[in-house]
């Protein structure tokens, strides 16, 4: 599976790509900077997935303590937050010649934005940590927390749309997609996504794996050279 | 139950012995709105509409002050080891902590709320009981959250950077729910704010009870 993967992400993105750039129609009302959409939705998606995946390796952390568990939660908030700056980016440089601001207070905006602050915090909570086991622990604590805050946030955000004027809601999903090829071009960018996202996740994983082997040899190392003096 | 009342009586009494955080969360309650009603310079008609925002910013941060205290005391002279040898279960302790960070934030918003009131000119008496049902919701989810996460960021390495970094953006939907709620109730009473109140209610509901179940994890050792 491992070995299949590198090869799959280089096929499927060369796909994308050729389908973004080459098949796919120019929007009529928005120009060539729509084509930004196929992997700025695609992202978010792989964002959400990323945290989403979080929570469950979480809580298997926390029922069972099995360390793989944990190294996944943190890759896939590493790769979650990751896709979800991409977002961050890729949405302003549509936003700017679509809407003529680079940034509004738009429910789904907003919820982006919260939603990166709290995985960031996650990774902050990992790198300021403390004594490792009990890190693990808080992470994957507030790693549960975090997603049960998303359908708190989506719904706390539409009471945002009373103060603040949209400058224009666009429903991406049911206005730009009337191309076969459109959605062609979705659905593949959105795989090529999901596999280099599981791609970055399994060798963050075995990053984090061998770190922790490194760090168990070097403590032996330590332990015997005390003997030995 | 019983294990949760001894530990609020006993947070309590600390505090009251100390007023330590009493003394800093009133002070800084009365900073916080002064700077925030200067950085605005409303006109005096103008000054009402800034309430919700000005009252639930001030809170915010000095409730983070306030309750960042409560578990910094119990790491000093291992006093948290002790709490957990003692036969209490660890989701008791939460209730406990969550009872005495209540008390605190509600002491702290009887100092921000009035003063909101005395300076941005708006008259918080004819809405008063739907006010209190707001600020007690908004006080509830604050404290729920802030308890569970008190308890990580004092046993971290950052401790006090960690707290605000962890907290805000999971109570960011808190306070757009409770900043909403706040002007329907100026507007016209509570009957408005229907939808932000069921927010809040929502959020003190998930977050007390995750933080109820999940508190164990974090103080085991």
């Amino acid at each position: 599976m491992r070995r299949l993967l590198p090869p799959l992400v280089c096929a499927s993105m060369l796909a994308a790509l050729w389908l973004v750039f080459m098949a796919v129609p120019t929007e009529r009302e928005m120009g060539i900077v729509q084509r930004i959409f196929y992997f700025h939705v695609a992202s978010a998606w792989v964002a959400f997935l990323g945290f989403f995946l979080v929570a469950g390796a979480s809580a298997v952390y926390l029922r069972n303590g099995a360390r793989t568990a944990d190294r996944l939660a943190e890759a896939a908030a590493e790769v979650g937050v990751l896709f979800c700056t991409l977002v961050l980016v890729t949405g302003p440089i549509w936003a700017r010649p679509v809407w003529g601001v680079w940034w509004t207070w738009d429910p789904r905006l907003t919820m982006t934005v919260i939603l990166w602050a709290i995985y960031a915090s996650y990774l902050m909570l990992r790198a300021f940590g403390g004594e490792e086991e009990a890190v693990r622990r808080y992470a994957a604590v507030l790693g549960i927390i975090g997603v049960l805050d998303i359908p708190i946030i989506m719904v706390s955000v539409r009471l945002l749309r009373g103060i603040h004027p949209a400058v224009i809601t666009r429903n991406e999903g049911g206005s730009g997609l009337v191309d076969p090829w459109m959605r062609a071009g979705l659905a593949v960018s959105a795989l090529a996504l999901v596999l280099l996202a599981g791609w970055l996740i399994t060798l963050r994983m075995r990053a984090a794996r061998l770190g922790e082997e490194v760090t168990a040899l070097r403590r032996e190392t330590l332990a015997r050279g005390g003997e030995a003096a | 139950m019983r294990g949760a009342l001894a530990i609020l009586a006993k947070d309590l009494r600390i505090e009251w012995r100390t007023r330590e955080s009493l003394a800093s969360v009133f002070v800084l309650g009365v900073l916080l709105l002064v700077v925030l009603t200067v950085a605005h310079d409303p006109t005096p008609e103008a000054a009402p509409a800034l309430v919700p925002a000005v009252l639930w910013v001030s809170f915010v941060f000095t409730g983070l002050a306030g309750v960042q205290r409560g578990f910094l005391l119990e790491r000093e002279n291992d006093c948290l080891a002790g709490l957990l040898s003692a036969p209490v279960d660890p989701a008791d302790i939460y209730a406990g902590k969550l009872a005495a960070n209540v008390v605190l934030l509600a002491v702290t918003q009887a100092v921000v709320v009035p003063l909101a009131g005395l300076f941005l000119h708006a008259d918080l008496w004819p809405v008063l009981s739907g006010l209190l049902v707001v600020l007690l919701l908004g006080n509830v989810g604050f404290a729920a959250l802030a308890t569970l996460f008190t308890a990580v960021a004092a046993r971290t390495r950052a401790r006090e950077t960690l707290l605000p970094l962890l907290l805000l953006p999971l109570a960011l939907p808190l306070l757009i729910g409770a900043v909403q709620a706040t002007a329907a109730v100026l507007a016209g009473g509570l009957a408005g704010a229907r939808e932000a109140v069921a927010v809040l209610a929502a959020f003190d509901v998930i977050f007390a009870v995750a933080g109820w179940l999940l508190f164990a994890y974090v103080v085991r050792d």
